[in-house]
């Protein structure tokens, strides 16, 4: 039985309102049986510092990923991963995180690869709990291993492979990089020279839209009518038409991809994972540089 | 080199790459955050004069650093090194790091400190716990140190 869901007005404007929660919810319901809270930071120490009462961590770097392959864990690594944290397959679970929910929203989707049912998203993430002085410890849970089922993970509804972004070339994409990602004038995000890349600019026809312009200054999703605005009318993007959000590792487009999937209701979003550490790197992609979308190159 | 590997390491690194390398996977995280709240506040001196301090854009969060240089007791190659970091809470795993790091290197001199490995941050066994990628803003940190004392110490 998936607990209630947060009927917070702001949220019921959206497509798909029972994916978000308040930390109002979410504090009033710590504790019931059948949720799961779960952290998924950038940071891998910042759980340990102190985090929700009863919150299991799941980094996405050392747990959600395969050890050797760049790729997820599969169904099997999955489903030991859920039991070891006490998630059941029908638990209703929360995922929030630092860095106006990055990395929580990357979990989500994996979770949703996985088809885990109910999951969803503390809006405002880990930095406005800690902003509004709520219960916080450092008591890490140890919860009771629960039977996962493994189930096969489905790559091919949410997610995107560089294969298929050559072919869809022409169609809807998003770019959620800064704007001298977009541009080409910088290879690495200005932090990250780790991930840079051979090539920089972006991929041909893509619709540059940086994923802060989602949230407001304390890391909550903006208004349906202002995504919209964003989106929509500004972008001309087709909520009907199939679309595609990638960014330099996949964890910003995540970001994207809630707002484009479950806040707007756009009828087939895709992550595209490599992103541009893939693209940027790839032999003879075709790339795009400068403020505009760029010429889509004829097949 | 590989993790673990202590013989081309001043004293006091070397004893925090045997400490992380005695422990098991969860235990090193434990022992990191250790490092994270154990890191000195930054100096007065410093707290008015934010701009004095060298960002390290390699860090995946806001960390700014300054290597003083004290030739009180020698000059050049013999000058004292000491290192002042400033990090935010929020970002303990770069605490962590640049923890070790002034543990590590603090009170050595200049010759000392340029002839630290760059590799340092794979020896401590941290690869599995922490990720690879993340391990790199160590690399940065330590690089921006040597700079500095290279120009500060003229070494």
């Amino acid at each position: 039985m998936p607990l209630p869901y947060d009927d917070n007005p702001k949220f019921a404007a959206y497509a798909n309102p029972e994916r978000l929660v308040s930390t109002a919810w979410l504090a009033e319901h710590l504790g019931s049986d059948g949720l799961v809270v779960v952290e998924s930071d950038e940071d891998v120490l910042l759980y340990e510092t102190g985090h929700i009462p009863g919150a299991v961590k799941v980094d996405w770097h050392t747990e959600l990923n395969d050890p050797v392959t760049r790729d997820y864990v599969d169904g099997a690594g999955f489903a030991q991963l859920m039991s070891a944290k006490g998630i059941a397959r029908t638990d209703t679970v929360v995922i929030y995180g630092d860095k106006n929910n990055w990395w929580a929203a990357y979990a989500l989707w994996v979770f949703a690869l996985f088809g885990h049912e109910d999951v969803r998203l503390l809006d405002g993430g880990r930095a406005l709990w800690v902003a509004e002085g709520r219960e916080f410890t450092t008591e890490a849970p140890t919860p009771a291993p629960t039977e996962y089922p493994v189930v096969e993970r489905d790559d091919t509804t949410l997610r995107a492979f560089k294969e298929d972004v050559v072919a869809f070339l022409g169609g809807q994409l998003v770019d959620v990089r800064s704007l001298p990602e977009y541009t080409g004038e910088r290879t690495h995000m200005p932090d990250y020279p780790e991930e840079g890349t051979v090539r920089g600019g972006h991929i041909p026809g893509a619709q540059s839209v940086p994923w802060a312009r989602a949230a407001n200054e304390d890391g909550t999703f903006r208004s349906r009518g202002e995504l919209e605005e964003i989106y929509r009318q500004e972008k001309g993007l087709d909520a009907e038409e199939p679309v595609i959000a990638y960014c330099r590792i996949g964890e910003r487009s995540s970001h994207t991809w809630f707002v484009l999937e479950h806040l707007l209701g756009f009828e087939d979003v895709k992550n595209y994972d490599g992103s541009w550490t893939e693209w940027g790197n790839s032999v003879r992609v075709p790339i795009a540089v400068g403020s505009e979308p760029g010429e889509v190159p004829s097949r | 080199m590989t993790a673990g590997a202590t013989a081309d390491l001043p004293d006091a690194l070397a004893t925090i790459v045997d400490d992380f390398n005695a422990l098991s996977q969860p235990d090193r995280l434990q022992l990191l955050l250790e490092f994270s709240q154990g890191l000195p506040d930054l100096p007065e001196r410093y707290a008015e004069h934010p701009e004095l301090l060298e960002p390290v854009p390699e860090c995946q969060s806001p960390i700014f650093l300054i290597a003083e240089i004290d030739d009180a007791a020698g000059v050049g190659e013999e000058s004292v090194v000491h290192l002042i970091f400033s990090a935010p809470a929020e970002a303990p795993t770069t605490r962590g790091f640049a923890g070790i790091l002034q543990e590590g290197l603090d009170g050595l001199t200049a010759a000392e400190v340029l002839a630290v490995p760059g590799d340092i941050s794979d020896r401590l066994g941290l690869a599995q716990a922490v990720s690879p990628l993340r391990l790199r803003g160590m690399g940065g940190m330590l690089g921006r140190i040597q700079r500095q004392v290279r120009e500060k110490s003229a070494a």
